[in-house]
């Protein structure tokens, strides 16, 4: 069974500068009695009292300001870090789509990237051998598949990824915001396949700042607001209160009935 | 503080969760199988001879210090070349295993940061490109075992005169399997707790690399063990070579690889090394395999 617990979590960063980081403050720092050598280094809370339970078949959207604390949360929710206080537990298969740019290598061609991606998200050299056709065709990079990632467009890089996770059926979907990027006629076509994801699949959790996006995917909603969750609830709720309007009023009926078949649970 | 802040209730901390890490990593042979070898091509990748240049600089090296210190130390280049060759590839996957092994987790950060999987991935990763450069450095073996095979095979010989004779090449040249397996699952821990207090305290690497090339000349790499008395003097400066743990590194697969006389207080020293080492790089792994990914 997919399943996200997280109970009473908090993540602060250390900040090294270059003199508590080297060894000499930490030897040296002992004369003259005990100074633990953590307090003397600056911590930013990026996370406090995170308590969430997600299971099979919800779909969260992650809402807040720049620096709210969301990617630290899906970096949190994807077991990359571990609270430093409080617990984590993770069941289920996770593909986390971050900052696109930089979990992936540069230097090497689009198809080791999907190699390389694959393989870390669990799959077998044979099994991702065998979905390179599938990525290319979705992702129409054709012949810039073979050319190294540098020479990608932000758009391309976001196409590339999303389409080895949708590719490979994962049980937890992690999206952060970048996958904005790609135009108009391509998030369609992405968007078909993460919805259609999204139903087989167990879980996502997708932080976005596009109010369109997110009623698209998600019906349910996380406010963060400076480390801590402030509000937590059905998705027409929390942007409500986030936006201090409702999001959707100004939608055409177009939009609401198409929204009404996919992404139904907004009116719980 | 309510209760389940306590460290208790923290699971990561456990020597359970440090095991589990390193036995998932292993389990992923594919992806560090992949990334080790994507390294390899990364490094030569517009380069005409590509990853054959590891061999050729090794077999520049190790001619030429071989020609320049037989002569130095007055030894037969027959006996001496080989042995000094081998040593020098040895070392070569040695002072990789360390030097490198600081390195892990920093120059993994990208990766560390964006998707989640063991860090003992990293580790062997480290450790199997470095088991690949080896395999190609081995080709040097190869042909220096052709050129010298008559002077090997000689049983008696020396390799510095005057000095212990050896056993000669033989059958007992398979103990080098073994004897390379117990060299890298030592690469592991070395990787993996270096990498560690590397990625906290970024002094560490400097430190290495200023140590490291020390222990190559303390080493008997370039000369060997017989040279020690040479000059007469008391016993105790065997224990020059013997009080260095590099050396029973190096003879435990340099002497089966050229028939050398086998010992087997080596292969104790090793073992020792090889349980403390994991020890503590498993208490490492514990105590702050979740704090890496903060750290990088």
């Amino acid at each position: 069974m997919v399943s996200i617990d997280v109970w009473n979590a908090s993540v602060d960063f250390p900040i090294f500068d270059a003199k508590s980081r080297s060894l000499k403050k930490a030897v040296l720092g002992k004369v003259g009695g005990t100074i633990g050598t953590d307090s003397k280094i600056p911590v930013i809370e990026a996370l406090k009292d995170i308590n969430l339970s997600l299971k099979d078949g919800d779909r969260v959207a992650l809402v807040g300001h720049n620096g709210a604390g969301k990617s630290t949360l899906l970096r949190l929710l994807s077991g990359i870090y571990e609270p430093v206080t409080g617990g984590s537990r993770i069941v289920g298969k996770i593909a986390p789509v971050f900052d696109l740019g930089v979990g992936m290598d540069p230097e090497i061609s689009g198809i080791e990237n999907i190699m390389i991606r694959g393989l870390f998200l669990g799959m077998s050299r044979k099994q991702m051998e065998s979905k390179i056709d599938d990525i290319a065709e979705f992702s129409e990079l054709g012949d810039f598949l073979q050319m190294p990632l540098r020479a990608y467009s932000t758009g391309m890089r976001v196409r590339l990824a999303l389409g080895i996770v949708t590719s490979i059926d994962p049980e937890i979907l992690i999206l952060d915001e970048g996958i904005g990027a790609v135009d108009a006629a391509f998030m369609d076509k992405a968007r078909d396949r993460l919805t259609d994801l999204v139903k087989r699949s167990g879980l996502l959790v997708f932080a976005s700042h596009s109010d369109d996006l997110l009623m698209e995917l998600c019906d349910s909603a996380i406010w963060m607001d400076g480390g801590r969750m402030k509000m937590q609830g059905s998705l027409r709720e929390v942007l409500t209160a986030y936006k201090g309007r409702d999001p959707y009023e100004n939608l055409s009926p177009e939009m609401l009935a198409r929204l009404g078949v996919t992404a139904g649970g907004d009116s719980r | 503080m309510t209760a389940a802040d306590t460290p208790l209730d923290n699971p990561s901390r456990t020597f359970g969760r440090a095991w589990e890490d390193i036995r998932n990593g292993f389990r992923q042979r594919d992806l560090w199988g992949h990334l080790g070898w994507q390294d390899i091509k990364q490094r030569y990748r517009r380069s005409v001879i590509g990853p054959l240049w590891i061999t050729l600089s090794m077999a520049v090296t190790a001619v030429g210090l071989g020609l320049l210190y037989s002569q130095l130390l007055g030894a037969p280049i027959g006996t001496f070349l080989p042995y000094l060759t081998v040593g020098f590839i040895v070392w070569q996957y040695i002072l990789g295993c360390v030097t490198e092994g600081t390195e892990t987790f920093i120059a993994n950060e990208g990766l560390i940061k964006h998707l989640p999987a063991p860090l003992s991935v990293y580790a062997l990763r480290t450790v199997w490109r470095l088991t690949l450069m080896m395999a190609h450095n081995l080709l040097v073996y190869a042909i220096i075992l052709v050129i010298f095979f008559g002077d090997l095979t000689t049983p008696g010989y020396m390799i510095s005169t005057p000095g212990q004779p050896q056993t000669g090449l033989d059958w007992t040249v398979v103990l080098a399997i073994p004897a390379f397996f117990v060299l890298a699952i030592n690469g592991v821990w070395v990787a993996l707790l270096f990498g560690v207090i590397s990625t906290r305290y970024r002094d560490i690497p400097q430190v290495i690399g200023a140590l490291i090339n020390l222990a190559f000349f303390g080493t008997p790499i370039v000369w060997t063990p017989d040279l020690l008395t040479r000059f007469g003097g008391g016993d105790w400066r065997h224990l020059i070579a013997e009080l260095n743990p590099f050396y029973h590194f190096i003879q435990i697969l340099r002497a089966p690889l050229i028939g050398n006389t086998q010992s087997w207080h080596h292969w104790a020293v090793v073992g020792v090394v090889t349980i403390v080492g994991w020890f503590l790089a498993l208490v490492a792994m514990r105590n702050y395999r979740a704090r890496v990914p903060y750290w990088v």
